[in-house]
């Protein structure tokens, strides 16, 4: 079953959430990632995802395969919004059920810190003054390798 | 040697399209994208892409292969 998509419309977290019920789950915990109006000092009204959607779908796939491995979950989904979207719209969500809080709590953390270091989507912030422009993190050196 | 190069973020909007088909005549990736940089004007060195081929990361020592499909990723800011 695919746990991680990329998708161009609205984000239907009630229907995810419903996804991750199993009998065996007495914890969900889940993450909302939403377009802010402001973004290091600057007004901003509103920004745009860009993906390389093959890889980011695989990508987002391993990210969620290691989350199974490393944490005592039982499930996982994860989206990510691609296209124009606006203040407050919901930009990516992430949610685990597990038997147990705590790893329902670390395996969200972990998830949601993996995509936005590694999966290929980048974030086009317009703002209210008119300019816009590709964030690219920190601009400093990036791994040029993944497992060879 | 042909390939395919799919750009993305700043590198699409330098390039001006989402893809395009380069005929060259080497198989490293350092001298295509040396080449690449060249004709559109990129910002980013080297160290600050990472290298996919055909769909999956690769190194910037990858052979590369006649046909292959090759994009160099700006740092990402998904999220």
């Amino acid at each position: 079953m695919k746990v991680f998509f990329l998708s161009e419309s609205p984000i239907d977290a009630a229907v995810l959430a419903r996804d991750l019920a199993h009998t065996g789950a007495g914890a969900c915990v889940t993450f909302e990632g939403r377009v802010r109006d402001r973004n290091a000092g600057r007004a901003v009204c509103g920004l745009a995802y860009q993906a390389y959607a093959a890889l980011a779908e695989a990508e987002g796939a391993r990210i969620v395969a290691e989350a199974m491995q490393q944490f005592p979950i039982v499930d996982v989904r994860c989206i990510h919004r691609v296209g124009a979207l606006e203040i407050g719209d919901l930009a990516v969500w992430v949610g685990v059920s597990a038997a147990h809080r705590d790893a329902a709590f670390a395996a969200c953390r972990y998830l949601i810190d993996e995509i936005k270091q590694r999966v290929p989507i980048w974030k086009k912030e317009s703002y209210v003054d008119g300019e816009s422009g590709w964030l690219h993190p920190d601009n400093s050196p990036v791994q040029s390798e993944v497992g060879g | 040697m042909n390939y395919r190069i799919l750009y993305f973020a700043a590198l699409r909007d330098a390039a001006g399209c989402d893809s395009e088909q380069v005929a060259i005549d080497t198989t490293d990736a350092r001298q295509l994208y040396a080449e690449l940089r060249e004709r559109h004007g990129f910002a980013f060195a080297p160290a600050h892409l990472r290298v996919a081929v055909n769909g999956e990361f690769a190194r910037w020592d990858r052979v590369l292969n006649d046909g292959d499909e090759v994009a160099f990723l700006p740092p990402v800011s998904g999220g």
